[in-house]
């Protein structure tokens, strides 16, 4: 032990090494490109938000998920695409275990689109691959989500929230067509690719 | 032992004792998603229980048992005098562990696999939520105790600082605190009522809102004995000094504030709130990254003054003399890498639109993986290490080991994540028995799923060492150990600040934020027209044949 004092990785540094100004001053420094960074963070996520159209779903809609089926729009004759007076569409999906109704979903491409989901018993969750859709589907409530795809494509992807023991085998199919081959309809059709 | 030292043992054994089988859990539910047979593939309700036990045993039993044995010993060692209610602590312990058993009994006997994030209106077994109750209830106990521990303390010190160790424990207490509020109404008011029988609808969202009250604050509470050990172990154990003790302290409040009003950011994808809540939240989460960054600095800072000690010259010279060799240095290297790359995926899921690109896929679990299971557990295990000779007064058998234990933690952690990371970038979602490889969109996922199982079994193989290392030190002789020292800071402070000393302004305006931040947000559920829904079972419920694949 005797050798150990001698040694100066053995002794502990003394107090003050730095003198507490230098400290201060640093940290102040510090603190200031913190207070930038942050303000760039918020920067980007309010830009990304308005230039990618990435609005999550806020509309707060109450639905009773007992009487779905019996009345309102998520009755099984008003489910799947609609198209709107203004050439916009409409798809309405009600998510319950375990599967999506319709159980897949044709929509034109380059065209304004709006989701509406909900659920007949527990949470589940609808997501489309590289799209700013992705959604939780609570009971209870309706989740609206807009977006537009820019080419055709098939979106399949299992629902992304737990929702109980048969979960896997629950599926989302968005099949996007090119806007010419969409077929024309009135404004009471519905169409599907479900019995496809 | 010592009265303390021996309540500290107990609760780190009950954590690392069920930590080590969670692991494995996890290696199989990694095997099992991906496209090779897993044993038991055939069984996804097996799948789900496990996800259930081991995000129960991770989220709540290890992180729990873990501060609490851990606040102990701090406050025995830093105070340095014997803890009051000793006995209170021991009642505490048995409450918590009685809690995590019927819990566990439930999800293994197949009676509540609604993970532990409990996704009403799915309904378990009314013993896995009274089991999760008596565990989070319990550990009020340890809460109080902290703060009386502090707070006897400082009227017997009058104007001495609290030492910093002390101060950041009663504030990962106070944190703790805060945090189980939402967890606990939600499972006393809305879960066992219900699961009793005694109620009929069930207000869904209300449960969803009041578990996200928990669900992101709970995140630093698991994150605080890592920062606890950055703060006043490594300088320590690198053989240098703490840069500055103010700053510590403001990093312990910062957590304590911006921790709570935040945890709307993971209901970013629900129709329940408005978007204007979710902005707010969604934008103060993003001052949760000041204490990391103000941390991250520090303790570099200090680390620079310990390889710079050690003869370390240069600008960047004094990182290689640092002594890699001690596994809390080697551990708070490992762990700032992970931090770093977590944190970076973390700020994606709280930014409000960014979200919508990675929202519930596996980019989550990665993050969170990264950083709670790598950075934050791997400051555990070099914690163990350090503590162990301190509470058993047996010297830590096999440092060489210790090294390995700690590498291939951070190495198995980066095979898991980088995966999981790309993954769900391609929208793969997260919690899911098994995938239909077939389809056009899941098909490219194969491969990355396949080399995260390998990252899986190297994590399985560093836990076991954890408990190798850990069973060989408590087996060996008795020696005289050194007692535990914290780090000084630089310029030691003489006198603090009574807001620096205490937490008494910090809790009122805690209580402030959390009035506007969640006001509004749970307010509203007692004016919106009916939105309650019936519970549905998990536990009775047949699976269609054509399901299981």
């Amino acid at each position: 032990m005797a050798d150990a004092s001698s040694n100066p990785l053995q002794q502990p540094l003394p107090d003050g090494t730095i003198p507490e100004r230098v400290v201060v001053q640093t940290e102040r420094r510090w603190i200031a490109i913190m207070a930038g960074m942050l303000i760039v963070m918020m920067a980007v996520i309010v830009v990304t938000g308005v230039t990618h159209a990435l609005h999550p779903p806020s509309n707060v809609e109450v639905i009773d998920p007992q009487t779905l089926h019996l009345n309102g729009e998520f009755v099984e004759s008003n489910l799947g695409t609609t198209l709107e007076p203004d050439g916009s569409i409409t798809v309405r999906i009600i998510a319950l275990q375990f599967d999506f109704v319709p159980h897949c979903v044709r929509v034109p491409a380059n065209t304004p689109i709006r989701f509406r989901l909900t659920s007949a018993d527990v949470i589940h969750g609808f997501l489309l691959p590289n799209t700013n859709v992705n959604t939780m589907v609570v009971p209870g409530f309706v989740s609206e989500v807009r977006t537009r795809f820019s080419q055709p494509g098939e979106h399949e992807m299992p629902c992304h929230e737990f929702c109980g023991l048969g979960h896997h085998g629950m599926v989302t199919h968005v099949s996007v067509v090119a806007k010419d081959s969409f077929p024309t309809q009135g404004l009471f059709d519905r169409t599907t690719c479900a019995q496809e | 032992m010592h009265k303390s030292s021996r309540l500290a043992l107990y609760h780190f054994w009950v954590a690392f004792g069920l930590f080590v089988p969670a692991v494995l859990l996890g290696a199989w539910q990694m095997w099992m998603r991906s496209p090779s047979p897993a044993p038991l593939h055939d069984r996804p309700d097996i799948y789900y229980a496990s996800v259930t036990l081991h995000g129960t045993i991770m989220a709540y039993v290890l992180t729990t048992f873990f501060a609490m044995g851990f606040g102990y010993a701090v406050a025995a060692t830093s105070l340095g005098r014997p803890i009051r209610g000793t006995k209170a602590a021991w009642i505490g312990f048995w409450i918590c562990l009685v809690g995590t058993l019927m819990a566990a009994v439930t999800v293994l006997s197949g009676n509540a696999s609604v993970l532990y994030t409990f996704y009403p209106p799915l309904l378990a077994s009314p013993w896995y939520y009274v089991g999760a109750f008596l565990l989070i209830g319990g550990s009020m106990i340890w809460v109080v105790l902290m703060s009386i521990n502090m707070n006897g303390w400082k009227r017997d010190n009058p104007g001495q600082p609290v030492p910093l160790a002390m101060f950041a424990t009663t504030a990962t207490a106070y944190l703790w605190a805060w945090a189980a509020i939402g967890v606990l109404l939600e499972l006393s008011c809305i879960l066992i009522p219900r699961a009793f029988g005694w109620t009929n609808l069930i207000d869904a969202a209300l449960g969803r809102t009041l578990f996200s009250i928990t669900l992101h604050a709970i995140v630093y509470f698991w994150l605080m004995p890592a920062y606890i050990a950055f703060y006043t172990l490594v300088p320590q154990a690198a053989g240098g000094r703490l840069y500055s003790d103010t700053m510590g302290r403001l990093t312990f409040i910062m957590f304590l504030v911006f921790s709570l009003p935040v945890g709307m950011h993971h209901l970013l994808a629900d129709p329940e709130h408005g978007s204007g809540f979710k902005f707010v939240q969604s934008f103060l989460t993003s001052l949760v990254v000041l204490p990391t960054l103000v941390t991250v600095f520090s303790i570099s800072a200090s680390l620079e003054i310990a390889g710079r000690h050690r003869g370390g010259r240069g600008r960047l010279g004094w990182i290689r003399k640092l002594p890699w060799d001690q596994p809390m240095v080697l551990a708070v290297g490992l762990s700032l890498v992970m931090l770093g790359l977590g944190g970076f995926g973390g700020i994606i899921n709280m930014s409000y639109a960014m979200n919508s690109m990675i929202h519930n896929t596996s980019w989550v679990t990665a993050h969170f993986h990264l950083i709670f299971g790598g950075a934050v557990v791997i400051m555990y295990f070099a914690i163990a290490y350090e503590m162990w000779p301190r509470i058993t007064g047996k010297a830590l058998r096999s440092p060489r080991l210790a090294r390995w234990q700690l590498w291939l933690w951070f190495l198995g952690m980066m095979i898991v994540t980088i995966p999981w990371h790309i993954t769900g970038l391609m929208g793969q979602p997260r919690r899911i028995a098994t995938f239909d490889y077939d389809i056009s969109t899941v098909a490219p996922m194969g491969p990355w799923v396949i080399a995260s199982v390998i990252g899986g079994f190297v994590l399985l193989l560093s836990a076991l060492l954890l408990l190798v290392i850990l069973f060989r030190s408590q087996l060996g002789k008795r020696v005289l150990a050194a007692p535990m020292q914290y780090a000084l800071a630089v310029n030691p402070p003489k006198h603090v600040p009574v807001s620096l000393n205490g937490f008494a302004v910090w809790n009122s305006i805690v209580l402030a934020l959390m009035i506007a931040a969640y006001g509004y947000p749970i307010g509203q559920f007692f004016f919106l027209k009916a939105h309650k829904v019936p519970a549905i079972e998990v536990t009775s419920q047949s699976v269609p044949a054509q399901e299981l694949k």
